[in-house]
């Protein structure tokens, strides 16, 4: 598992690839939050972080199939998956290698950004004046969200050999499974009956709730559920190898 | 030490790739595995590296089930697919110690020092794979399915792509390997078979045509009974003068001084025709028995059904 894992993160960053997407990320979020007016938290006013995790999710449905676009597709393209899947490892310890090497991709492009938070903190009025157990929170739901949307991407990676499409199937789900709920919550005939029930389908109504630093037992068993229905239903799709 | 197949039967949609087959292997044989394309060689050999399940009948590999006791089997078991895949962005040390660590070795830096120097990669062992020539990744290949020493080994078209001296060496490898192991790889070369193999399994749509010990085989090719013999030019040839001849049961003229000589018996016949032609004051410029080839036995037995 742990040999997968090294394999996986090691390879991401043996190719361009790796430094690209982990550079778009940090590109992307700076000029968001520092330079951008609209979304910059210079001329926000307050000494707050929550640009970064509003956005934080619309980047990650991005940016997290494109990390695992290449976990399964790739194998399957070449033929490795035979390799992988005839030496002495389950098929569990493969995925859970991957997981693995994708959290730890994922860690090293959010370690950046504490520099925005160390940035916000000097510049608070007074100095320091900000909701460092807030921000904690955030990025535990942060956390959570993004395992949500690897498992994701590693189900839809599984399903094809073609890393665009592992692609767009990934981004496509991440998203549904992100925002869907919350924007047919608000379709008339479920407005006022059952919109909240609704709502709380979507992993945007649990992170909210995570990002105001409020960590409740309720919203990580929700997290974990939809980790592990992925990556239950990515074993279920390399079992039936029907490639 | 051993491969055993009984009733293995896999049927993909409604097609069926393998019908009942059954065959077995034992410690010190090599087992060449011959068919036509489609056969269902590389099913087979699917099969018993765990790589995909069978519809119904059992294998086993060293009395572990494929199916049941998948991950003891795969820990015996040395696997080279089809076509060779390998990670293209990875170094040859690098994926070889990969390889090792996915097999949990204790020792993996010193099996993969010896694997890179038994497949004679020593020169190349820095170079990325995706660098190296086609021959070149073939020991690669054959260096990840060795390098936990397996019992038993299963090698699919290990030599396609290979130059005459590499196939040579690798020959060489699987010869000596095959000393203390179990050995199965499929081929499209039937001279490797005779060149490597003790024993054959010929598969055609699915099941066994042939499966024998070659020793056998060759008996069987040296024992033909067609004879063609070339007179000198202008010599006239009285078929009557061969008519004593016991056993001669046909002559046919190929062409203005050849002509074929069909025996009915086991017998070998060629030097009472020679003793007759002389006796005909006949001059023979060539005389040719025709000897069945492993190329006339895999024709004959994939084509006709």
């Amino acid at each position: 598992m742990w040999t997968i894992a090294l394999k996986e993160t090691s390879s991401f960053f043996s190719s361009l690839a790796g430094f690209i997407i982990s550079g778009v990320f940090l590109l992307v979020m700076g000029l968001m939050l520092f330079f951008f007016p609209d979304t910059s938290i210079l001329t926000g006013n307050y000494a707050n972080m929550d640009g970064l995790f509003y956005l934080a999710p619309t980047i990650f449905t991005f940016v997290i199939p494109a990390i695992t676009m290449r976990f399964f597709a790739e194998e399957l393209q070449s033929g490795t998956i035979e390799l992988l899947a005839t030496k002495p490892i389950s098929d569990f310890r493969i995925i859970m290698g991957k997981f693995i090497a994708g959290l730890f991709l994922i860690v090293l492009c959010l370690l950046p950004t504490l520099v925005y938070y160390y940035s916000v903190y000097q510049l608070g009025s007074p100095k320091g004046n900000l909701d460092t157990g807030g921000i904690m929170g955030s990025y535990i739901g942060l956390l959570f969200l993004s395992a949500s949307f690897l498992s994701i991407g590693i189900f839809a990676s599984s399903l094809t050999h073609n890393q665009v499409v592992a692609f767009i199937i990934g981004a496509f789900l991440c998203f549904f499974c992100h925002w869907f709920f919350f924007y047919v919550s608000k379709v008339p005939a479920f407005v006022g009956r059952m919109d909240y029930i609704l709502q709380k389908f979507g992993i945007d109504y649990h992170y909210s709730r995570m990002s105001k630093g409020l960590i409740d037992l309720k919203d990580v068993v929700f997290f974990l559920s939809v980790i592990s229905v992925f990556i239950a239903l990515t074993h279920f799709v390399l079992r039936r190898r029907k490639w | 030490m051993s491969i055993e197949v009984n009733k293995l039967t896999k049927i993909y949609g409604s097609q069926k790739a393998l019908d009942e087959v059954s065959f077995s292997v034992f410690k010190g044989d090599i087992l060449g595995f011959l068919g036509p394309n489609g056969a269902g060689k590389s099913t087979t050999m699917k099969i018993l590296s765990c790589f995909i399940p069978q519809t119904s009948g059992e294998a086993k590999i060293t009395g572990l089930d494929v199916k049941t006791d998948s991950l003891a089997v795969r820990r015996v078991l040395g696997y080279l697919p089809e076509h060779n895949p390998l990670y293209k962005d990875m170094y040859i040390k690098e994926y070889l110690l990969y390889v090792a660590k996915l097999y949990q070795l204790d020792n993996s830096a010193r099996r993969v020092r010896d694997m890179i120097e038994l497949t004679g990669l020593g020169r190349e062992q820095h170079k990325l794979i995706s660098q190296i020539s086609k021959g070149y990744r073939q020991r690669v290949g054959l260096a990840q399915a060795m390098i936990h020493d397996p019992q038993v080994l299963i090698m699919d078209e290990p030599t396609s792509g290979l130059d005459p001296n590499q196939l040579a060496e690798i020959r060489n490898v699987i010869r000596e390997i095959g000393k203390e192991k179990v050995v199965i790889f499929s081929t499209h070369i039937m001279q490797e078979v005779e060149a490597l193999c003790n024993r054959v399994v010929i598969i055609n749509k699915g099941r066994i045509v042939l499966d024998d010990k070659i020793e056998k085989l060759s008996a069987v090719s040296q024992v033909s009974n067609t004879i063609t013999i070339q007179f000198a030019p202008g010599s006239r040839v009285d078929t009557a003068s061969f008519r004593q001849i016991d056993d001669l049961k046909d002559i046919q003229p190929k062409n203005e001084n050849s002509f074929e000589f069909t025996s009915s018996g086991d017998r070998d016949i060629r030097v009472e025709l020679f003793d007759a032609s002389v006796a005909a004051e006949l001059k023979i410029i060539r005389m040719e028995q025709r000897s069945f080839s492993m190329e006339d036995i895999f024709q004959q037995l994939t084509t006709n059904s």
